[in-house]
């Protein structure tokens, strides 16, 4: 696929929980389909028995021992909060479930 | 008024030796930005208290003649984290975030003696490469105010080239760190990937994001990088390498080095009066004792589309943790579930590009379009990293323009997010490959506007990109010319 209606912008809003306007579903619609077809390119390079890089570090770092230490305290990551309570300790959310 | 130099280095010195005092610095860099910055907007936000309170304990510390960056005033990127500083990342969706804990680089620059005056505007989550992504208006370029600084690390750039502060921080994805560097005639360094910790900056695309300094000399980015280097066991992507020595790695001699010039990518879409320095500052390479090499980068060609796949994917799972949950904005949730709440936040937190970029990314990870699209583009990626290793057998370093043009006027791009793009054209690939790169001044257009230089070497050998933008700054007087805004006095 390489045009966007509406309707795939919708739904790719949804996917990424984005609210957007008229104006930018109509606006990315255009504007996706543009750098899709950019991008569409790299069907042409070779890529048959290439294995993909998805990170260019020669090793990863060891594990660490799987032990209790210090870190965030709760009341302190709590406040970064837009709507926390701090006598129990939680993040506070519109209703989940209808 | 006390005359402030204008390199870390000689700052370093003055307070050392006790010529000045690191509160005297730090006073004369915030006045200069209440001057100054009205016009720029590079800054946005300073933060005296902390930075003066920071300088006094400089002056105070038995430390101070051999603190590396003893008493030098810093800026940092608005992504980075530090405690007790605004850290929006330049979106409304952060506006009024104050990080609990410090990235790991600003505690090793502050365990240096480096003091943070301010954090430095960008584009938002650093996707753009002008600075007019910021959700807190653009940033103006110093040689030319109704021009753009490059980005994402505008500020911080046209900080540094207004000599607001003599070093400052940016992280480089794409070119975030270099092509804001070269646009505003300055040193900008990517370092390998792994070499500097990431913990503490707000994530964009986490296989290619990497923290460097932007400076006035080459020796100020590598003595900044002596301090920030280094394994992190925060992060498990940094390496686990022998680190240091990249000040001491400077000879200031081209001699040996065997300079790479991909030819062919050097040409079409190119500004002639980059293509112009470009040549010259080959020449000077050559003159200085370096043997140019052609080589070739056959998939270079893939480097933006490649990019641009891998990075939005990256970017739309690492932004998925904006929710309006834990902090930041939270749109009005009235009448709405929780799913309204995720909507409606994102909605009206992101600005436009943050939105196209994760539309895009959703889009190429999603079912049916993972292969064609997120694999491809890995498998690609491979492609132009055995193009560099081959490179590498031929060359020590790759030389090309770092930006296909010099700044351009504000608003010129804004409509085309494609054009948008190529202006990364030329540092994208060291992101993708996992490579040092730096930007060294080799220039002004006719209009007076800087160009720079681009030097990439091997993955992890970081020393000679820094050893050979050294000595190419020192064949040439370009790191000296300065726009007028920097020579400007300013009342104390």
């Amino acid at each position: 696929m390489s045009t966007f209606t509406r309707a795939d912008v919708e739904r790719l809003a949804h996917l990424a929980r984005l609210e957007l306007s008229r104006e930018e579903q109509d606006l990315f619609a255009r504007q996706l389909s543009g750098i899709l077809a950019y991008a569409e390119q790299v069907q042409r390079a070779d890529t048959s028995g290439v294995d993909p890089t998805a990170s260019t570090l020669a090793t990863t770092g060891p594990m660490r021992e799987d032990e209790v230490a210090p870190s965030l305290e709760r009341d302190v990551a709590l406040r970064s909060a837009p709507a926390a309570s701090e006598e129990t300790g939680l993040y506070k959310v519109p209703r989940v479930l209808g | 008024m006390i005359e402030v130099p204008q390199s870390a280095e000689a700052i370093r010195g003055a307070v050392a030796s006790g010529d000045l005092s690191a509160v005297e610095v730090c006073r004369s860099a915030l006045a200069r930005i209440e001057a100054l910055d009205g016009s720029l907007n590079a800054f946005l936000s300073t933060h005296s208290e902390r930075a003066l309170a920071r300088a006094a304990a400089v002056d105070a510390s038995p430390d101070r003649k051999t603190l590396p960056l003893a008493g030098v005033p810093i800026a940092l990127k608005d992504n980075i984290c530090a405690r007790g500083t605004r850290t929006t990342a330049s979106s409304r969706i952060l506006e009024t975030y104050e990080p609990p804990y410090d990235a790991t680089v600003v505690e090793r620059l502050e365990a240096a003696g480096a003091v943070v005056v301010g954090k430095t505007n960008c584009d938002e989550f650093a996707m753009g490469s002008s600075t007019e992504n910021s959700a807190f208006g653009p940033t103006r370029n110093p040689w030319a105010l109704d021009r753009i600084p490059g980005g994402s690390s505008g500020g911080s750039a046209a900080a540094v080239a207004a000599r607001l502060v003599p070093l400052a921080f940016g992280s480089d994805t794409g070119g975030s760190i270099r092509q804001p560097a070269a646009l505003c005639g300055i040193v900008g360094f990517k370092p390998s990937y792994g070499r500097v910790s990431r913990y503490g900056l707000i994530a964009f695309a986490s296989s290619l994001d990497q923290i460097g300094p932007l400076s006035t000399t080459v020796a100020d980015s590598a003595r900044a990088l002596d301090v920030i280097a280094g394994h992190d066991s925060r992060d498990q992507t940094s390496a686990i390498a022998p680190t240091g020595g990249f000040h001491r790695a400077l000879t200031g001699s081209f001699s040996g080095l065997r300079v790479g010039v991909p030819r062919g990518l050097v040409g079409d879409g190119v500004d002639p009066a980059v293509l112009g320095c470009f040549e010259r500052a080959l020449e000077v390479c050559r003159d200085g004792g370096a043997e140019l090499v052609d080589v070739e980068l056959p998939h270079f060609a893939y480097a933006i589309p490649v990019y641009y796949l891998i990075a939005t994917a990256e970017a739309s799972s690492n932004l998925a943790r904006y929710d309006g949950v834990r902090y930041g904005f939270r749109a009005d949730t009235a009448g709405g579930g929780l799913t309204d709440m995720y909507e409606r936040t994102r909605g009206g937190g992101f600005g436009l590009e943050v939105k196209r970029r994760i539309m895009l990314g959703t889009y190429v990870l999603s079912a049916g379009y993972y292969d064609a699209y997120y694999l491809k583009a890995q498998q690609v990626r491979t492609l132009i990293r055995r193009d560099y290793d081959r490179a590498f057998e031929r060359a020590d370093v790759i030389a090309l323009p770092t930006s296909p043009t010099p700044a351009f006027p504000l608003g010129e791009r804004t409509a085309d997010p494609l054009s948008m793009y190529l202006a990364d054209v030329f540092t994208v690939g060291a992101n993708l490959a996992g490579l040092p790169a730096i930007t060294v001044p080799c220039g002004l257009t006719a209009d007076r506007l800087p160009v720079g230089l681009q030097l990439t070497s091997r993955a992890m050998d970081d020393a000679t990109a820094l050893r050979a933008g050294d000595a190419y700054e020192r064949a040439t007087l370009w790191s000296r010319q300065l726009p007028a805004i920097a020579t400007s006095s300013t009342p104390r």
